[in-house]
């Protein structure tokens, strides 16, 4: 047959727009606002650290793969990610080197070994950073305050969740905004909000798990935080730590969160429960962390109990 | 009544505007004429005529070889050039009647009577004898839908206007230029099923022809018009009809099960034709279409013209086609060459400069749950495709699996480009198959 053959597959023949890249690229674009805020409210060693995280997450990968002769998947920006979410969950004043092993462990331990890209049982940028919490604990409870907007220049001082912990009076506004001590990325409610809603808009995260996560944790906190019905304290606990940015960055995570609307859900309030216990009940005044990767754990259970009724199958005939 | 629809689906870019203005005009086919015995779903039919013999138009040259079968028809008078295996549209030789054209179009005589003094078994006879299958696309056999077990059951019957497929506009210019057939046909269809009143589902991408055949039923006590929410697969059987009625039919169902009976418009037309003048389905609407054809347009087609001279009818290839599809976008046929005859389920000849598939390599799985909210069956595809590929076939219909209707949703959304819905066809094809062992 010399007749030229046309392109044969099976349907459908036409694809959506949307890649991986983009959507990857929509969420890097959401954290920018929380980013620079960090970026102005804690000046040059916090813009160096999240290049260092970035860099080495990027460069980790490309190695990795050029070593194990796979494929070089760094276009997709996954790692570029990673990067980007670990970096602004370092503590400004982190010592360089701290977000470089992140960055490895986050890659190639997290993510790489594990098969790459959707293969991951556990957020890598959280893991890399819990693994630095655990092994590194004084430069990552580092919260010296050195904001050019300051009067407290070169302040060591406790973020404001640890005061609240600590039983003092802290005005949520102030947590809202955001200039405060913590870590690069988490302080400025407002910034994530922008953020996460952005992403909501475009449909590239559900709202399920944000709303579920932060509800429950606000019930939890009212009910078992000891301050009675006192909404202040209760917007402290919202507004502070990095429950704001693990709500809508960290959670909704695709590859570690569940696939569907009820697995979201449930998903979520665990989310909500666990940070309340380990804030209110755990010796630290965070929990976002160990809560978010814990939760992970539990996704393969959680999605076997919230596999959908097949239309026709469950509803009525 | 405001607008119907059903849970999941998605917004393909629908490319409806090439054509959906042009009029339908007949093509007389110039060469050949080749008449795939299996164009419907079923036993293939058993042909009637052997090599050398004259047919006529209209003249039955091959009969239904089992009640789920059709009777197939010469569009053309001429002469029986061969009775052998020929490529068709889905890739495969089936054997086939091939018909010298003589230009004549000498017809048989069709014989009728008067609707009024035809009986029930009188209609279903003659739409038996017209070989009327589901001209949108599957091939269903018409009478055997029309009979089903209880006929008082059935309280609705409904006509699937949606043309939810991106391109093709046939059933839209039909609906426009013979809305009184459909009607017609409709009315044909009504008097069979004592309980069941008539729903014409419409989406509402197609206003004008809402607010015409809305105008054309208001004195028709037992039909009505339906707009349904522009979105892919409204017209999937299944879905139009939980768009209507609520009521959800699974793989293990028939859709008379749930009280329905789901024709396309241009079958309810064939109806009409069939019981009214006797005239045998051997003519349908295709719309020739896509960013490759010159004059893209809409052409009345006799049953077994080639599929390259339709692409001539409508001004030749206005640039070099990667792909060329029988059917629409999301649920057509690929077809590596365009020397297959159109059967009677050939909807459009669609035609891309670009194959958005093969310039889209798959990667990895994100878990982002596109495929999931996009499916209209409420499965995981993201799930299923994988144990599809991995041959794990129990769990895959534990799953349900088998509910997949193969409409293209899963891969479509799917930002990774990954071939789902490939992987869900392989699955239930193992799943079916194994339930037609037990």
């Amino acid at each position: 047959m010399n007749q030229e053959l046309y392109h044969v597959s099976a349907n459908p023949h036409v694809r959506d727009k949307v890649t991986t890249q983009n959507l990857m690229f929509y969420v890097i674009l959401a954290l920018l606002p929380t980013t620079i805020f960090g970026f102005v409210n804690f000046g040059l060693s916090a813009i160096i650290n999240v290049v260092i995280t970035t860099a080495t997450c990027v460069i980790a990968e490309y190695a990795w793969q050029k070593l194990m002769h796979k494929k070089i998947t760094i276009n997709d920006m996954s790692a570029a990610l990673t990067g980007l979410l670990l970096g602004i969950n370092l503590p400004p004043q982190a010592p360089y080197w701290i977000g470089i092993i992140g960055g490895l462990v986050a890659i190639i331990v997290v993510k790489q070994l594990f098969g790459g890209l959707g293969q991951n049982f556990m957020n890598p940028a959280l893991g890399g950073r819990c693994f630095l919490v655990l092994s590194f604990a004084l430069p990552m409870t580092n919260w010296t305050y050195n904001s050019a907007f300051g009067s407290f220049d070169a302040a060591t001082m406790a973020t404001p969740l640890a005061m609240v912990k600590a039983g003092e009076t802290v005005n949520w506004v102030d947590m809202f905004i955001g200039f405060h001590g913590g870590t690069i990325g988490e302080t400025s409610a407002v910034c994530i909000l922008i953020g996460g809603l952005f992403l909501i808009w475009k449909k590239v995260i559900s709202p399920i798990i944000p709303c579920a996560y932060l509800g429950t944790l606000a019930l939890f906190v009212l009910l078992f935080g000891g301050h009675g019905f006192d909404m202040n304290f209760v917007l402290c606990h919202i507004c502070g730590g990095g429950v704001m940015l693990g709500a809508f960055f960290m959670a909704t995570d695709y590859v570690t969160s569940p696939i569907t609307d009820l697995g979201k859900l449930i998903f979520g309030i665990i989310l909500g429960v666990l940070t309340g216990v380990f804030r209110i009940f755990g010796p630290g005044a965070e929990g976002v962390s160990y809560a978010i990767i814990f939760s992970n754990l539990l996704v393969p259970l959680i999605e076997k109990w919230t596999v959908p009724a097949a239309f026709g199958k469950g509803g009525k005939k | 009544m405001g607008l119907l629809t059903f849970k999941g689906g998605l917004h393909p870019y629908d490319g409806k505007e090439l054509t959906a203005n042009q009029p339908i005009t007949e093509y007389l086919p110039q060469g050949d004429l080749v008449f795939p015995l299996s164009q419907h779903i079923g036993a293939p039919a058993q042909a009637i005529v052997k090599k050398g013999d004259r047919v006529l138009v209209g003249q039955k040259i091959a009969e239904a070889g089992g009640f789920v079968s059709a009777n197939i028809h010469s569009s053309v008078s001429g002469t029986v050039k061969l009775v052998g295996p020929k490529l068709t549209a889905a890739g495969a030789m089936v054997n086939s009647i091939v018909v010298e054209n003589d230009g004549q179009y000498e017809a048989v005589t069709y014989e009728t009577k008067p609707l009024d003094q035809m009986t029930k078994d009188d209609i279903l006879a003659a739409v038996k004898e017209a070989g009327i299958v589901g001209l949108g696309g599957a091939g269903f056999p018409t009478h055997v839908k029309l009979a089903p077990k209880d006929p008082n059951a059935i309280d609705h019957i409904i006509i699937n206007a949606a043309e939810c497929e991106p391109y093709i506009t046939a059933d839209y210019r039909c609906m426009m230029e013979q809305g009184e057939k459909l009607i017609e046909g409709l009315k044909i269809m009504l008097s069979m099923f004592p309980n069941a009143k008539g729903v014409i589902g419409i989406e509402d991408n197609k206003p004008e022809a809402i607010k015409k055949l809305t105008a054309m039923t208001a004195n028709e006590e037992k039909i009505s018009v339906a707009g349904l929410q522009t979105k892919y697969p409204q017209g999937a059987e299944r879905s139009l009809i939980y768009a209507v009625t609520k009521r959800e039919v699974n793989s293990s169902m028939l859709p008379a099960d749930a009280g329905c009976i789901v024709d396309n418009v241009a079958t309810a037309m064939a109806v009409y034709d069939a019981v009214v003048l006797g005239k045998p389905l051997y003519e349908r609407v295709v719309t020739v279409t896509g960013d490759a054809i010159e004059n893209p347009g809409n052409f009345l087609v006799k049953c077994g013209t080639n599929a390259a001279e339709l692409v001539e009818a409508a001004g030749g290839f206005k640039t070099k086609p990667e792909k060329v599809i029988s059917g629409g976008p999301m649920m057509g046929m690929a077809m590596f060459s365009l020397d297959v005859p159109c059967g009677k389920t050939f909807s459009s000849l669609l035609t891309f400069t670009k194959d958005q598939v093969a310039a889209n390599e798959p990667s990895n799985c994100i878990r982002c749950g596109r495929c999931v909210s996009a499916c209209p069956a409420k499965l995981l595809p993201a799930k299923l495709s994988v144990l599809a590929d991995h041959g794990n076939f129990d769990e895959f219909e534990r799953l349900n699996g088998a509910e997949c209707v193969e409409c293209g949703c899963c891969s479509y959304a799917c930002p990774a480009k990954r071939n789902l819905t490939q992987s869900m066809k392989v699955g239930r094809k193992e799943v079916l198959a194994r339930r037609r062992k037990k």
